[in-house]
This record gives structure tokens, C-alpha cells and sequence, in this order.
């Protein structure tokens, strides 16, 4: 095996971690929230006192 | 067993507001600057030089225009989406998808292209070293896969990674255009290498197809409305600062390139730029250029990424497409399911797609946005005159900008039209069939009231 067939092996090894990372975490997040609260964004929030940064509690993950 | 985090007293989870002019500067031109890089002289291959020309400073026009139109409206509809937004409020749900559709498509097949040529790029550099049989495959899943995580876990670190590469693009065709020293013929040969208009005016009009490419994507600026502290201050800064860095990198790289290599070459070379300081002879001019080159196609992967979830996630928080894209991620307030959803939908276009087929289809996307904004400025300056509603920017000479901008869409339609008719003939076909599945089957999911959320009057006459 040649350096650049390491590479290329690396990229693909890499491409899998990354994507298997967020699979992972969202379903993770998906589980730990409700529904309604990740959908709960609407348009024009600038000033809107109600918008706010959640609670960064993860029940028991 | 999971505890599940519902929410309280109305809460609600929202993009994050943290960027500055300095990131939209970097998603319009970081999208964009890639054209300089590549892309652009297939314009001198269509017409000549003298033609490139003449289609860089139309195509300037056009954006210009774009740019405009585009500060005006979005400094007052800050909502993500950008154009797809201002379809919504100012024309219709029909005309909303459509845009929609036109912005997702056009960044999605762009960011695929950009992933098709950095994985071409370090194929190449493997071959140059010796290697045999390299396969670019692994790069172009690679780039994909890293810029949508990066794009998962933040705005913030994603928009200021495109600054610093968008900057160190830019910066190193600055460098090059000195390094050739303009003032003098030492390098540069204009006497010698501008032969008029091969083909004549024909010509000239077959290049503007390509001549789009020195500044496709600054629109993109308004995707960030929802995720920037002062939208009426730092969209129109950073879309003006933006179209006009991209008028003196375009002027400088048709400057470099046309004066040092013939037009014949030039048509047709795959990186005119790093082909421009090859010819310098500098090892370091070879270095910088081959790093912008790089840099370049990275940024416009990453802010495209940025951009097409930003447009999907809006759709789906309007249900013009299922909920569960309208989704934020509770801790990295990002559109993660969109951006996550995208990632197959490039790859498959970047695995399997012709790079002249998948550009073609960006450009093509492109156009009829750009069609729309022409309509839509004209709609939105007659339902909300000036004075009924607050500006951020107010664009001059109306509706003169929205006027030129459809005269240009219409032979840029003519000159993409000459040379992939029937591409842009089954395009419009695939967005009659997606309009006629969204009126009759779609429509009747969407939140026809709650969609329009913005503290707007009555438009003038309703």
C-alpha cells in the first residue's frame, strides 16, 4: 500500500466517523427534546423576549 | 430510559443571533470567489478575451443589481430563507416553493461541483507526486462530510472558518495581480495576447452564460438574516462590501489572465489563476495561488452548505415541506436535521453527476431567482411604498435596477439557451411538475396564516 492509498483510506475512515457523529447526535437530540420545542423556531424573532436559549439539560443521556 | 425536554411557558428555540458583516461579506463573496479561480475564462473560450470582458462587466451589472435589490429587501424581511422569505411575504406561497426550490438546488449542485474539483485538485496533486490510479472519490466524500459537520455544530465557527480562507483567497489574487507587475510589460502582454472578437458579437453573447460565473451566489448574503445581530446594518454592508470586493477580484484575474496567456489556452485551461503564477516562474506565487485555489473551492462548499440548509429549513418550518426540517438543535442552534438531510443529496450529485451537467443546473437555478427578485422589488416598492415601512437600506434609481436586471436575465436565458437548450428546457419542466405537486397535493399542509410572523402593515390596496 502507497502513501496516497493511505490517504484515501483515512478520507474514508474520517468521511464514515463524521457522518456516523451526527447521525449519533441527532438522534440523541431527537430523543432527549420534544418535538414541539425543536420545532418551535418562527420567523422575526429580533426582538422577541420569548425566544430563548433552552435548558442544557439532557434528561439522562 | 430518557427524560424528554418539552417546552415551558412558550418558550421557543431560535437560530442563533452572533454574526457580524464580517460573515455575511464571507458567505456572499466565500461562495462566489471560486469563480475566479475556475470557471470564469470558459467565458474566453465562448468569445475571446475582449468577450470575457464584456461579459464580466454585464454580468457585474446583473449582480449589481442583485446586490441591491437584495439589501433593500432583506434588510427589512430578516428571516432565513432570504429570497424564498421574500417570495412569501411579497408574491405568494406558489411563487415561495419555487424560490425555494431555485436556492436549494442552485448551492446544493454548487456545492457538489465544489467538492468534484477539490477532489480533482488533490487526484492531481497525487498523480504530480507519483502516484498511479489515484482516486478522487474519498476527497470529494471527505470535503462533504466535513463541512456539513462543521456546518452542524455552529454558524459562528463555520462563518468565520469561510472568513479566514475567503480572505486568504482574496488576498493572494491581490498578490499575484502585483506580483505581475500592471504597471509594466515585464509580464503582462495585452498588446500581444487581445485578438479582437473571434467569434464577434455572438460570441460576446455565448459568454455571458460563463461570465455569471465571477459572481454566482453573492445573493446568498440574505440567508443569514435570521443569524446576524443587526440584519438592517449588516446585510446591506456586508452584501455591498461584498458584490464590490468581487468587481475588483473579477477585474483583477481577467487582468492577470488575459495578459499573459493567449485566449486559445486560456479558454480552456481547468485553473487559470494558478496557471497565471505558474508562468511567473515563482515557486511561492505557485504555492500561494495553489492554496487560494483550495481555499476558494473549500469556502464556497461551506457557505453553500450554509446556505441551501438555511432555505430547506425555512420550508419545512412553514410546512412547504414536511415539519421535521424545521427543526433547531437545542445546543448548537443550528438547522441540523436540513443540514443532515442535504448531505446524500450532494453526495449522490457529486458521485454520480457530470461537473458541466451539475453547473449547469446552479446557473440555471440561478437565473430564475434572479428573475423573480426583478418582480418582486417592483411588488414590493407598490404594496409597501417607502415611508410604510422601515428600511435598513433603500436601493437608488427604482425600478431602473429591477428593469436592467430582467433585460440581462433575458440574454443570459438566450446565451445558457444556445449552449444547453435542452437542459434548461428539462429544467423548467421539473419545476412545473414540483409546482403542480405542491398546489394540489402541498399546499394544504401549509401554515397559511402562522407563516407570515413579521410585524408588517397591510400591504397598500389589501
Amino acid at each position: 500500500m502507497n502513501t496516497f492509498a493511505l490517504l484515501e483510506y483515512s478520507a474514508w475512515g474520517l468521511s464514515i466517523l463524521l457522518g456516523l457523529w451526527m447521525l449519533v447526535d441527532m438522534f440523541r437530540t431527537d430523543r432527549s427534546y420534544s418535538e414541539d420545542l425543536l420545532t418551535s423556531s418562527r420567523e422575526g424573532e429580533i426582538e422577541d423576549a420569548s425566544a430563548v436559549d433552552p435548558p442544557q439539560k439532557r434528561g439522562s443521556r | 430510559m430518557t427524560a424528554e425536554t418539552s417546552p415551558a411557558n412558550g418558550e421557543r428555540i431560535s437560530l442563533l443571533r452572533v454574526l457580524g458583516p464580517g460573515h455575511v461579506w464571507a458567505l456572499g463573496v466565500g461562495i462566489v470567489l471560486v469563480g475566479e479561480y475556475m470557471g470564469w475564462n470558459f467565458a474566453v473560450g465562448k468569445g475571446g478575451a475582449i468577450a470575457a470582458l464584456i461579459a464580466c462587466w454585464f454580468a457585474g451589472l446583473l449582480y449589481t443589481c442583485v446586490a441591491m435589490i437584495d439589501s433593500e429587501v432583506t434588510s427589512t424581511v430578516a428571516a432565513a430563507g432570504g429570497q424564498y422569505a421574500q417570495a412569501k411575504h411579497i408574491v405568494g406561497p406558489l411563487m415561495a416553493f419555487n424560490v425555494g426550490l431555485y436556492l436549494v438546488f442552485a448551492y446544493t449542485m454548487l456545492e457538489a461541483a465544489n467538492a468534484i474539483t477539490l477532489g480533482h485538485l488533490v487526484q492531481t496533486v497525487g498523480a504530480m507526486a507519483g502516484f498511479e490510479n489515484t482516486n478522487d472519490k474519498p476527497f470529494i466524500v471527505l470535503t462533504i462530510m466535513f463541512l456539513a459537520w462543521l456546518n452542524y455544530r455552529g454558524v459562528y465557527t463555520t462563518l468565520t472558518f469561510s472568513l479566514v480562507i475567503t480572505a486568504f483567497a482574496f488576498i493572494s489574487i491581490c498578490v499575484l495581480f502585483f506580483a505581475v507587475q500592471p504597471w509594466s510589460d515585464v509580464y503582462i502582454q495585452h498588446d500581444q495576447m487581445l485578438t479582437g472578437l473571434p467569434y464577434g458579437w455572438l460570441g460576446v453573447l455565448a459568454a455571458l452564460h460563463f461570465g455569471m460565473w465571477f459572481y454566482l451566489g453573492i445573493e446568498g448574503t440574505t440567508q443569514a438574516a435570521e443569524e446576524v445581530r443587526s440584519p438592517a446594518r449588516a446585510l446591506p454592508l456586508g452584501t455591498m462590501t461584498g458584490i464590490i470586493t468581487l468587481l475588483i477580484a473579477a477585474t483583477m484575474t481577467w487582468y492577470i489572465c488575459s495578459g499573459l496567456m493567449p485566449w486559445e489556452y486560456l479558454g480552456q485551461s481547468v485553473t487559470p489563476l494558478f496557471d497565471a503564477a505558474r508562468l511567473t516562474n515563482s515557486t511561492l506565487l505557485m504555492v500561494l495561488l495553489f492554496i487560494g485555489t483550495i481555499f476558494s473551492a473549500l469556502a464556497s462548499a461551506n457557505c453553500c452548505i450554509n446556505d441551501a440548509s438555511r432555505a430547506w429549513f425555512s420550508m419545512g418550518r412553514d410546512h412547504y415541506l414536511p415539519q421535521v426540517f424545521g427543526a433547531v438543535h437545542p445546543k448548537y442552534r443550528t438547522p441540523y436535521r436540513a443540514i443532515v438531510f442535504l448531505v446524500p443529496v450532494a453526495l449522490v450529485f457529486a458521485y454520480f453527476a457530470p461537473l458541466d451537467r451539475v453547473i449547469t443546473f446552479s446557473i440555471l437555478s440561478g437565473l430564475l431567482e434572479y428573475t423573480f427578485m426583478a418582480f418582486s422589488v417592483i411588488l414590493f416598492r407598490k404594496k409597501w411604498p417607502l415611508g410604510s415601512i422601515k428600511r435598513g437600506y433603500v436601493h437608488p434609481f427604482h425600478p431602473l435596477p429591477a428593469v436592467m436586471l430582467l433585460v440581462l436575465c433575458a440574454a443570459t436565458y438566450f446565451a445558457v439557451f444556445l449552449g444547453y437548450g435542452t437542459q434548461l428546457i428539462a429544467m423548467m419542466v421539473f419545476y412545473i411538475v414540483a409546482s403542480l405537486w405542491f398546489a394540489l397535493h402541498r399546499y394544504k399542509y401549509v401554515r397559511r396564516g402562522e407563516q407570515f410572523a413579521m410585524p408588517w402593515p397591510k400591504p397598500v390596496g389589501y
